[in-house]
């Protein structure tokens, strides 16, 4: 059994926090320079801890497989971040963000957590400024708001549709900034392949060069792993193409925890795919929804051109369901809507698996009214109603049009955007406690990578929020009440046998995948992968689905091992075999999540079980049963145990989510 | 939504290692729908390959969506290829036509060095960064984010600099391989605002001084990085840090 004491402070909840960092252990400043720390990925979670810890003297030595520490996925994130500054003076407070953040996780996250994340959410944006990100401003220069969904405030801070670019250069900025003053090591092209464990305590790295091939061992007294998601188990996702589980899985099987991995999210805003060459989905930022309205005709299989469809012929289904939020419901509720209107065969498009957004009525009546009363036009037409409008849209979002132009050929200012769900986020990830700890001493989750803060579903503009309280304000607290008592320990030479050992096993590894020499590619598996996971194991799962996908996983995975072919060299740059190494883990991990999904008998958040839901279709939680956090140990091969962590609500009363 | 399937020739550099001198190899591909992106064209030639037990070709990308950065081909003599202000991962195969053979070749710089086929190594641009890309601020020191307001037109300007990706095609684009877009582009967002002013002296020099260092031209102005920049960074920016540049001169040597 696992011991899952979740650390939380005691005291009231809007003191917890602050209490613990007035009372955790603090390592002087001569000792912090002989405390090395690893910290694997540099999205925004790695990328401010490296920072963070190398201001504080501690020896940070960074990694990440891309070729330089700024293009990790997070440099992808589009609409915004939330934080509770209240600065549009439309009521909310850390009490609301912490509300509105347990709410829409469907009751299965932490108070405790989701609370501090909250409260140190204001001091991200102030941060991030001093570091000189340029959000958006409004015409008196100071920051500018829009909505996302789940909430009924504006929170979200932005930088017109490329914020996540944005705060990860400056992340990126003062890491680099620590490299400059030798306080952080960076090493870039490179992949953690295991964790190195010394008497029970995670105690470096085994790392593969990408472009050399060969693996190298490195030393740490503490490992954070802020390695993101693992989205693309299903093939077809809106992460980055080397977006991937190996990190977490290598510490799972070393003995982490993993929780809640089928809590997986499915944006309802993205690209619908166009073909089987596709190789990944582009999202279209939920903050599109502030201006967009989501529809489908109201006749079956109505094959008019959308803007030769009258307005009383259209279905805007998500005003009609939920009135009180209606285009802004959360994603997990946005996404189950269209595919109910698209398989009772209302869906638009070549493949039928498709709903719009149409930008048209807000182009004209919110921005073109607004600006023609600026400029003081009489009476405006309808086009120049649509022209003055498409400027101020073209200001929020012009990259998000261009590149749904790019990739469709269609103008999105003059026809309605088709759009479908599309798997996005994962909820679940490494268990960790309070002080962001895995169940393995001395490694740490931020992140993506971690299961703590979003519940079953999460909200739009929280991941980047997350990573950055974690890596910013979170960890280089809690760290210190674990180094304060390492201070004696010497940094242990890697020629110590369990370093030997374990890059022993890694190299064993690479030989074997690469020694198969079968017929298949590592694509094809993954692409296979992919496809049985979106069909039993994603928007909407049964139990007999997810059986069999049990059954079909395990044989593509004997088929992997048997039959996959790498091209090319172990000892240089070979791509091919990063990919394997990859997705031979997912093939591992697409088993978990099914495994998870199978014993979670109900409905919550983004795990839809078909056999558990309302008369109207929403998702009926048991909260008698399974107010948990599923947390598996696996013991040998692909054999796994459940732990259990109680979530217990002190302060928010859990009922069932309603946002009609 | 109409589409149409392309037979095309494919002319690819391909080098093994930095060592190897490297070649053109000449590949068929057929029936590419006009609905692929690039590097989904190159996925079919590398499946096709793997399938023959070949070596496929190497390329880097991740996010595929023009943001990353990491994308970076030559493509008939361009830099990111046909369409303007646009990344190799976005341009669409729409933009070519049946029966026409693609030329592509990695980014030509000799401070890019070639790693394998398309990939070159561009460490450079880090260490320019590392050089002063930076405010010097240390976690937690900030006040309130609205004490100090911006003026917005100074803050869409900062923005439009940052946008940079770091690609490094206005280096591959320039005919003496300069980094100046590059540079200018981030001296330029802490240049308009407030809290890159105190080390705005400093931070020109030092990244100038890198960017010497690591083997980049020197700027003719010739324009071509901005035509080919796929986040159309503006050489507006480059005007801006040589006023810089030369204002930090002035004030240092006293
Ligand atoms: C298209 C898109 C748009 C989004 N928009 C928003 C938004 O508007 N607002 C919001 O709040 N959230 C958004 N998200 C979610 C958010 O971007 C991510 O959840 C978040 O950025 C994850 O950050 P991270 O630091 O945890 O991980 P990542 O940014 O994914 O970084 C992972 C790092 O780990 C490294 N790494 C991984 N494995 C290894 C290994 N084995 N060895 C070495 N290094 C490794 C990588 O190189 C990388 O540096 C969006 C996500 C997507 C896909
Ligand atoms: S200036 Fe443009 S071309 Fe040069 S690195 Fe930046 S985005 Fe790429
Ligand atoms: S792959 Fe990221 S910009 Fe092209």
């Amino acid at each position: 059994m696992m011991n899952l004491d979740a650390k939380i402070p005691a005291g009231a909840l809007e003191h917890k926090w602050t209490d613990y960092k007035g009372h955790c252990k603090l390592v002087n400043p001569a000792n912090k320079r002989s405390l090395e720390v690893i910290v694997v990925g540099t999205g925004l979670a790695g990328a401010s801890a490296a920072a963070s810890l190398g201001e504080l003297g501690y020896k940070v030595k960074a990694f990440c497989f891309q070729d330089s520490a700024r293009r990790a996925h997070s440099i992808a994130a589009q609409g915004g971040i939330n934080a509770a500054k209240n600065y549009q003076n439309d009521g909310d407070s850390v009490f609301r963000l912490f509300y509105d953040t347990i709410k829409g996780g469907d009751y299965r996250a932490r108070e405790a957590n989701v609370h501090r994340l909250a409260e140190v959410s204001t001091n991200i944006i102030d941060q991030c400024v001093a570091q000189g990100v340029p959000f958006a401003r409004d015409y008196g220069g100071l920051l500018a708001n829009r909505s996302f969904g789940g909430t009924q405030v504006k929170r979200t801070f932005y930088a017109a549709g490329q914020t996540g670019q944005q705060l990860l250069l400056g992340a990126y900025s003062a890491l680099n900034r620590q490299v400059a003053l030798g306080k952080v090591e960076m090493f870039e092209r490179h992949e953690m392949q295991d964790v190195v464990m010394i008497d029970g305590k995670a105690r470096g790295i085994i790392a593969r060069n990408l472009v050399t091939g060969e693996l190298e061992r490195h030393f740490g007294h503490a490992v954070l792993l802020c390695t993101g998601g693992y989205g693309n188990v299903f093939y077809l996702s809106t992460n980055a193409m080397g977006s991937n589980v190996t990190a977490a899985w290598k510490a799972h099987k070393k003995g982490a925890g993993f929780g809640n991995p089928c809590f997986t999210q499915i944006h309802p805003t993205c690209i619908p795919v166009s073909g089987d060459h596709q190789s990944k989905l582009t999202l279209m930022s939920e903050s599109l929804r502030n201006d967009g309205r989501i529809w489908v005709p109201k006749k079956q299989n109505d094959s008019r051109k959308p803007n030769d469809i009258p307005e009383e012929e259209r279905d805007y289904y998500l005003e009609r369901r939920y009135p009180a939020f209606g285009n802004l419901v959360p994603r997990d509720v946005a996404s189950r809507a269209a595919k109910e209107r698209c398989d009772a065969g209302y869906g638009v498009g070549t493949t039928k698996q498709a709903v719009y957004l149409d930008f048209r009525f807000n182009l004209i009546n919110k921005y073109g009214r607004a600006e023609a009363n600026k400029l003081g036009i009489q009476n405006p037409d309808e086009a120049t109603l649509v022209n003055l409008g498409k400027e101020v849209v073209k200001e929020e979002y012009g990259n998000l049009f261009d590149m749904y132009h790019k990739i469709t050929n269609e103008n999105p200012y003059e026809v309605p955007m088709r759009i479908y769900p599309a798997v996005h986020y994962t909820m679940g990830g490494l268990w960790v406690d309070y002080e962001l700890m895995t169940t393995i001493p001395g490694l740490y989750a931020l992140g993506e990578a971690n299961f703590s803060d979003h519940g079953a579903n999460r909200l739009g503009a929280s991941a980047l929020m997350q990573g950055l309280a974690d890596g910013y304000f979170v960890i280089p607290y809690t760290i210190g009440n674990y180094l304060a008592d390492e201070i004696r320990t010497k940094s242990i030479p890697t020629d110590h046998p369990s370093f030997v050992e374990a890059e022993k096993q890694v190299a064993d590894r690479l030989a074997k995948l690469h020694g198969i020499k079968g017929n298949r590619s590592v694509e094809s598996f993954h692409k296979e992968l992919g496809k049985i996971m979106w069909d039993k194991c994603g928007m909407a799962r049964n139990a007999e689905g997810l059986k069999q996908a049990i059954a079909d996983i395990k044989a593509l995975r004997a088929s992997f091992w048997s039959d996959v072919f790498i091209p090319g060299d172990i000892n240089e740059f070979n791509p091919e075999l990063d990919k394997a190494n990859r997705v031979a883990d997912f093939l591992e991990l697409g088993e978990l999540m099914c495994v998870d999904a199978l014993n979670r008998e109900e409905s919550c958040g983004g795990h839809f079980r078909e056999e558990h839901q309302t008369e109207e279709g929403e998702a009926k939680r048991d909260d008698e049963k399974y107010s948990y956090v599923a947390v598996w140990e696996m013991n040998g091969d692909c054999n796994w145990t459940l732990n259990k962590e109680d979530l217990k609500y002190e302060i928010v009363k859990p009922s069932q989510r309603s946002y009609k | 939504m109409e589409h149409q399937n392309l037979n095309l020739t494919l002319k690819v550099w391909r080098q093994k290692n930095a060592q190897d001198a490297g070649h053109f190899e000449t590949y068929p591909v057929s029936g590419i729908s006009t609905e692929m992106s690039f590097l989904e064209m190159m996925d079919v030639l590398n499946e096709k390959l793997i399938a023959e037990k070949k070596e496929p070709i190497a390329f880097d990308h991740d996010c595929r969506e023009g943001i990353c950065g990491m994308c970076s081909m030559h493509i008939n003599g361009r830099a990111h290829g046909p369409w303007k202000g646009t990344t190799t991962c976005q341009l669409h195969m729409r933009a070519f036509n049946d029966g026409d053979t693609i030329t592509v070749e990695p980014w030509r710089a000799s401070a890019f060095p070639v790693l394998k086929d398309l990939v070159v190594n561009r460490s450079a641009f880090d260490r320019i960064q590392r050089a002063g890309g930076y405010v010097s601020i240390n976690t937690g020191n900030a006040k309130d984010a609205n004490n100090i307001p911006v003026a917005k037109e100074n803050a869409d300007l900062a923005f439009a600099a940052a946008a940079c990706i770091g690609c490094g095609a206005c280096v591959a684009a320039c005919k003496n391989a300069s980094a100046m877009l590059f540079v200018s582009a981030k001296v330029s967002q802490y240049a308009l605002l407030p809290q890159g002013q105190p080390e705005r002296t400093t931070r020109a020099l030092n990244m100038v001084a890198q960017m010497d260092k690591e083997g980049f031209g020197s700027c003719t102005n010739t324009g071509a990085c901005e035509a080919e920049c796929p986040k159309e960074i503006s050489v507006m920016n480059i005007a801006r840090l040589n006023r810089e540049f030369m204002n930090a001169g002035f004030s240092s040597n006293d």
